[in-house]
């Protein structure tokens, strides 16, 4: 078992994951052991049901959200590249990495950080968030205790307040505008150890 | 030819014979008699102690040759992947908020309406904390790494145990393959003889105790003939058990609560002691045991059937069963014993329908002990009555019962079920921690089966385990049996060095209730519509 963990997993791969998500090697042997004990199937790639079976996320209101995240459209497994490179949005900023590569902006930058967080609202992956999509959010969100009047209110002012073309949707830069002085580097981080 | 084989035949029998003669009174001297009285020659405690020398010198060498070659050791996670920090959905939202809102004040350019205007209203960043929470329970969780083996620090010579095992040095691999002789061509057939032994001692002997008329002779001889075997099969797995406050052990009349990380907790905590056990009813060998041990002093054996099991159930109804009590788990993934009121399955009582159902009663009417199917939400309250029945009857044996419910990697303590502790009486709390280095004792069982299990607790180096008996413990008056089954968990974990966790073992098997996200949504929706109300109000 042991034995056939650490064959899966090059040297080579390694070293690419490292370049693609900035993750150290030490970081991604340990995750890849966090992979394969979820991946119950034991056939190198992750189900929706895998991810379902961990309890903390089960009960997360937006856990099937955030399942969906890793998941590409239309693929119903995620393989071990996939599960990095969607972790890689929750890497810290690092200060020495800023400015390394201008061409290639990396996964864990404020930017991307924020896509995951909009791709989360935008069911329909059409690169906006409709009134609809965002009252089927907040209703994950809060269950049966708010009354439909109350978070269609709420729905309402949210995208009257972001929304500037008054096309009654939120795009991708008026989320961003909403969300500019919040400090998404730091509330979108997961402190790895190293 | 004849004539000259047949004196090599009779040489190579004689050696044989001589063989085996000299390897069963080696045995039975030095480990069979000894076991018997309850004695030890102090030979374990070497051996622990000169493996943890060599494993000591393997860890230094694996770490020399990965600086020499420049190579990353590989290190297990003792202390999780992340840091995560422990922040209540309140406070974060709050100070999400709070960052944002500051900054508004300061920049000169405020949005009119944005995320200042009110400190807790909803925002669309309070999807952070929802989605960074659900990513770092995806890397690191509580509760799944419970049910998978332990990593440990140092690698203890047995390939299962370290991830990416290379070649490291000549020297190394050649203890390692010395280690693996050891095992498995000295210590293995050494371990499966004691075994089959204890075993057979075991279904013999309490068969025959169970043939003498109910009495105080019978009880003594009952109890003896446990302890005895017990400890031969202790023996076989070369356990090391250190038991810890004795004048605590439980008396008789008591119900005794441990954690649960394997089917040979059973041995261990019975090698010290006679235990009435409450279990599920197995099939195979286990149930060969089951109905020996039920005949000399009553335990109480269940049947725990899971909705899967309905088809087994539904095949193995067509098959006779000569004098079968019942094989329903037979093929399933099972844990030994378990507490038996924990959760009902509501489906369960269709299973023990038609012939099947036919012959577990005659066999409850048959045998006067108390095992019982567990099948209908009424039997909760059947199984209450039977436990408090027999421990209001001082001369019983106290009751053995693992509150978990299913085995955990032994690192934590999971959620206790209340069942045990509804019934007013003195809990005796045990807490069992294995020590890992020697080899893991958790039963992965949705990956192996018991025999497969058996086999990779006898090949390994050795069972050392420690005992604590624990103050005896009973309900407070203002407490209820959720309270207090928490009070006496809390205890256990902490004597074991155990992480304390509310979450329930059962989720091995099954999937989170939703009652649990709903309280999270409402916990959120609080904050949402609770300054509603703040506004409408001012």
């Amino acid at each position: 078992m042991g034995s056939r963990a650490s064959s899966l997993l090059r040297e080579e791969d390694i070293e690419e994951i490292k370049k693609e998500t900035g993750f150290s090697h030490s970081q991604i042997t340990r995750l890849y052991s966090r992979f394969h004990s979820l991946d119950k199937g034991e056939n190198g790639a992750l189900s929706r049901e895998d991810f379902q079976r961990i309890p903390e996320l089960a009960i997360n209101p937006l856990g099937d959200r955030i399942i969906n995240a890793f998941f590409s459209e239309g693929e119903d497994q995620v393989n071990f590249r996939g599960f990095m490179r969607t972790l890689a949005h929750f890497r810290p900023v690092e200060d020495n990495e800023k400015n390394k590569d201008p061409n290639i902006e990396p996964l864990n930058s404020r930017n991307n950080k924020l896509l995951f967080a909009f791709r989360l609202y935008d069911l329909d992956r059409d690169d906006k968030i409709s009134r609809d999509e965002l009252l089927q959010v907040l209703r994950m969100m809060v269950g049966v205790n708010i009354s439909d009047e109350q978070l269609g209110s709420i729905a309402d002012r949210t995208i009257q307040e972001a929304d500037t073309n008054g096309d009654m949707c939120i795009s991708f830069s008026e989320f961003i505008k909403v969300l500019e002085k919040v400090d998404v580097e730091q509330k979108m981080s997961i402190r790895f150890l190293h | 030819m004849g004539p000259f084989v047949s004196p090599f035949d009779n040489l190579l029998c004689m050696l044989l014979g001589i063989s085996f003669t000299v390897w069963f009174t080696l045995l039975l001297v030095f480990i069979i008699v000894p076991a018997i009285f309850g004695l030890s020659f102090g030979i374990r405690r070497l051996y622990m102690n000169t493996l943890l020398k060599v494993f000591e010198w393997a860890t230094m060498r694996i770490e020399r040759g990965a600086r020499e070659k420049n190579h990353l050791v590989y290190k297990p996670y003792t202390n999780g992947i992340i840091a995560k920090e422990p922040t209540s959905l309140e406070e974060e939202l709050k100070e999400i908020r709070r960052v944002g809102s500051s900054r508004d004040l300061n920049g000169s350019s405020s949005s009119p309406t944005g995320s200042s205007h009110s400190s807790s209203e909803f925002a669309v960043s309070d999807i952070f904390y929802f989605c960074r929470r659900g990513v770092e329970s995806i890397v690191d969780d509580e509760v799944t790494k419970r049910f998978t083996a332990e990593e440990l620090e140092s690698w203890n010579l047995l390939t299962r145990s370290n991830y990416n095992f290379r070649h490291i040095s000549t020297r190394l691999t050649a203890l390692w393959g010395l280690g693996l002789i050891i095992r498995y061509c000295i210590l293995l057939p050494l371990r499966l003889t004691l075994a089959i032994t204890g075993v057979t001692l075991l279904v013999v002997l309490t068969t025959l105790v169970g043939v003498l008329p109910n009495g105080r002779m019978k009880n003594f001889l009952s109890e003896k003939v446990h302890l005895m075997c017990y400890r031969v099969c202790v023996r076989a797995l070369t356990a090391i058990i250190t038991y810890h406050h004795s004048e605590n052990k439980p008396k008789n009349g008591g119900i005794c609560v441990a954690n649960h990380t394997s089917p040979i907790d059973v041995l261990i905590l019975a090698s010290d002691g006679c235990y009435a056990m409450v279990g599920q009813i197995h099939g195979g060998l286990m149930g060969v045991i089951q109905r020996s041990m039920v005949k000399a002093c009553p335990h109480i054996w269940f049947e725990r059937s899971e909705v899967k099991d309905r088809h087994l159930v539904a095949k193995s109804e067509n098959k006779p069963k000569n004098g079968g009590i019942c094989v329903a788990n037979h093929t399933s993934p099972i844990d030994v014993l378990i507490l038996a009121s924990d959760g009902c399955y509501a489906m369960v009582g269709q299973i023990h329908g038609g012939l099947m159902g036919v012959i577990q009663r005659s066999m409850v009417k048959a045998c006067p002990h108390i095992w019982f199917e567990r099948s209908e939400v009424k039997d909760r309250h059947l199984v209450a009555k039977r436990l408090s029945d027999h421990v209001e009857d001082k001369s019983k044996l106290p009751i053995l019962i693992f509150p978990e419910g299913t085995c955990i990697n032994n690192t934590s303590v999971m959620m206790f079920k209340k069942g045990s502790f509804e019934i007013a009486s003195t809990i005796y709390p045990v807490a069992i921690k294995y020590d890992p280095r020697f080899g893991d004792a958790f039963w992965n069982s949705s990956k192996f089966g018991m025999v497969n299990y058996l086999l990779h607790m006898m090949s390994s180096w050795a069972i050392v385990c420690s005992v604590w008996y624990l103050p005896p413990m009973s309900r407070q008056e203002d407490e209820d049996a959720v309270q207090f089954a928490n009070r006496v968990k809390a205890a256990i974990a902490r004597q074991g060095g155990l992480v304390d966790l509310l979450w329930d073992g059962g989720l091995k098997r099954s999937k989170v209730k939703d009652t649990f996200k709903e309280e999270q949504q409402k916990l959120y929706s609080k904050i949402l519509v609770g300054t509603h109300e703040d506004r409408s109000r001012s």
